[in-house]
C-alpha cells in the first residue's frame, strides 16, 4: 500500500521517465533513420509532459481569466479613465480584481513548452529533409549500409 | 549493440527514476514551481499590466516576447534549411510537360469535402490568432491550422493545383513579411523612444492606453508569427512531400 501510495502522488514522473527512455533507446538502438527521428520526438514529449505536469495545481483551471473576472475590471476601467485618467485606471484594476493565483495553472511552464513544440517541429522537419536527401545520396536510410557504402570509398 | 543501448538506457532510468522520491506531489500548488513570485506574478499581475485574460499569451508575446521573436526566426531558419537541402532547381525543371506528370482522379467525395472543410479550418485558424489572448490559441497555433488547411488541399488534389495559390516565391515573402511584422513592433517601439518591444509606448500611435496598447501589439505580432508559421508548415511539407521537385506530391 505504501508502495501504491509512492507511486500515484508522484505518477506524472515514472511515465515521463518510462517515455523519456523509450525515446532514447529508439534514437541509441535502431538503424533506421526515420526509427531515430520518431524516437527524438518521444524524449521531447516525455519533456513537454514532464514540465507540463510541474504545473499542473489540484483543483486550478487553465491559465485565462474567467469571463465575469474580465468583465468586471472592464467596467470598473471605463469608469476610472474618464475620472481619475491613466493612472487611475491602473489602480482601480489592482484594486478590484482579486485573483487568487492558486485557481490557476503554473503558465510559465506552458509557454515554455509551447516554444520547446516550435523547436521540436523545426528539428523534425530538419531531420526529415536531411534523411531523405541521404536516401537520394545513398539509396537506404538504415545507418550500417549507409556507414557500409561510406567506407567502400564509392 | 541493442544490449549496450538497453544496459544505458536502464542505468539512465534507475538514476531519473531514483530521484522522484525528491519531486514535490502531483498537483502540489505548493510545489516550488507553482509557489515561485515570478509565476504567481504572472497570474496576478498580467491582466493589470496588460488587459490581456489570457496569461499564456500575454506571457508569450509581451513579457518573452524577444524570446519568441528568435522563436519564429528558428522556425523561418528550419524552413530554408529544408529548402537549402531538399530544393532541386534541375535544368528538367520546365522541360515536364504536365501530361506527363501523374494525375489523379478527381474523387468526388474527397473533393466535396475538401471543398466543405477547408474555408472552415481556414475560419478556425483565423479566430485562433485574432482571439488568441482571449481564448486558447495564438500565433504559433493558428499558423499550423491555416498551414494545415494548404496541406489538406495538396493531400486532396495535388501539390500542382495548391501551388497556383501558394506558389513557392509568395510562400517565401510570406515568412519574411511574418519576422517583419514582428520585428517592425520592435522597432517601432525603439523610434517611439523606449525599449526593444516594450509596446505600453505604442499608445502614442494607437491611440488608446498604454496597457491597451500592449495587448493590441500583441495581437500585431501574433498575426506575423501566424504568416512565418503558416507558410514554413506548408513549404516544409510540399519540399518532403515531393522530393524537392515541388511538382507532384503524395
Amino acid at each position: 500500500m505504501e508502495l501504491f501510495e509512492a507511486i500515484s502522488t508522484k505518477i506524472n514522473y515514472w511515465v515521463y521517465i518510462v517515455i523519456m527512455m523509450i525515446g532514447l533507446f529508439a534514437m541509441i538502438s535502431k538503424n533506421n533513420l526515420i526509427k531515430k527521428l520518431i524516437g527524438m520526438s518521444i524524449f521531447q514529449t516525455a519533456i513537454i509532459l514532464f514540465y507540463v505536469s510541474i504545473g499542473v495545481k489540484e483543483g486550478a483551471t487553465i491559465p485565462i481569466l474567467y469571463h465575469d473576472q474580465v468583465h468586471a475590471a472592464h467596467g470598473d476601467h471605463g469608469e476610472a479613465d474618464t475620472s481619475h485618467g491613466e493612472h487611475g485606471a491602473v489602480e482601480s484594476h489592482e484594486a478590484d480584481i482579486h485573483i487568487n493565483p492558486d485557481d490557476f495553472t503554473n503558465p510559465l511552464v506552458h509557454v515554455l513548452m509551447l516554444t520547446a513544440i516550435v523547436v521540436g517541429v523545426s528539428t523534425l522537419g530538419v531531420g526529415l529533409a536531411i534523411t531523405q536527401k541521404l536516401h537520394r545520396e545513398f539509396g537506404s536510410i538504415e545507418e550500417h549500409e549507409i556507414l557500409e557504402i561510406i567506407k567502400s570509398g564509392k | 549493440m541493442k544490449i549496450l543501448a538497453l544496459i544505458a538506457v536502464a542505468l539512465t532510468g534507475w538514476l531519473l527514476m531514483s530521484a522522484v522520491s525528491d519531486f514535490p506531489d502531483w498537483g502540489d500548488p505548493h510545489s516550488p514551481a507553482n509557489s515561485y513570485r515570478l509565476s504567481q506574478g504572472y497570474i496576478t499581475d498580467t491582466f493589470p499590466q496588460t488587459s490581456v485574460p489570457n496569461m499564456v499569451t500575454a506571457v508569450l508575446a509581451d513579457y518573452r516576447g524577444y524570446d519568441t521573436m528568435f522563436e519564429t526566426v528558428v522556425i523561418f531558419t528550419a524552413g530554408i534549411a529544408i529548402i537549402g537541402i531538399l530544393r532541386r532547381y534541375g535544368p528538367k525543371d520546365k522541360v515536364i510537360p504536365e501530361q506527363k506528370l501523374y494525375k489523379k482522379e478527381p474523387d468526388l467525395i474527397v473533393e466535396t469535402t475538401c471543398r466543405l472543410m477547408i474555408p472552415i479550418i481556414q475560419l478556425f485558424a483565423l479566430y485562433v490568432v485574432a482571439h488568441g489572448h482571449h481564448s486558447p490559441g495564438g500565433g504559433f497555433q493558428g499558423g499550423v491550422i491555416f498551414g494545415a488547411s494548404f496541406i489538406l488541399l495538396a493531400l486532396a488534389r495535388d501539390l500542382q493545383a495548391t501551388q497556383k495559390w501558394v506558389p513557392e516565391s509568395r510562400i517565401l515573402n510570406l515568412a519574411g513579411t511574418g519576422i517583419f511584422i514582428y520585428a517592425g513592433f520592435g522597432f517601432l517601439c525603439l523610434l517611439l523612444g523606449s525599449n526593444f518591444l516594450d509596446y505600453a509606448i505604442l499608445h502614442k500611435v494607437m491611440g488608446v492606453t498604454p496597457i491597451e496598447a500592449r495587448s493590441h501589439s500583441m495581437l500585431g505580432v501574433e498575426i506575423g508569427v501566424a504568416f512565418t508559421v503558416t507558410a514554413i508548415m506548408f513549404s516544409i511539407y510540399s519540399n518532403l512531400a515531393s522530393n524537392g521537385y515541388m511538382k507532384e506530391g503524395l
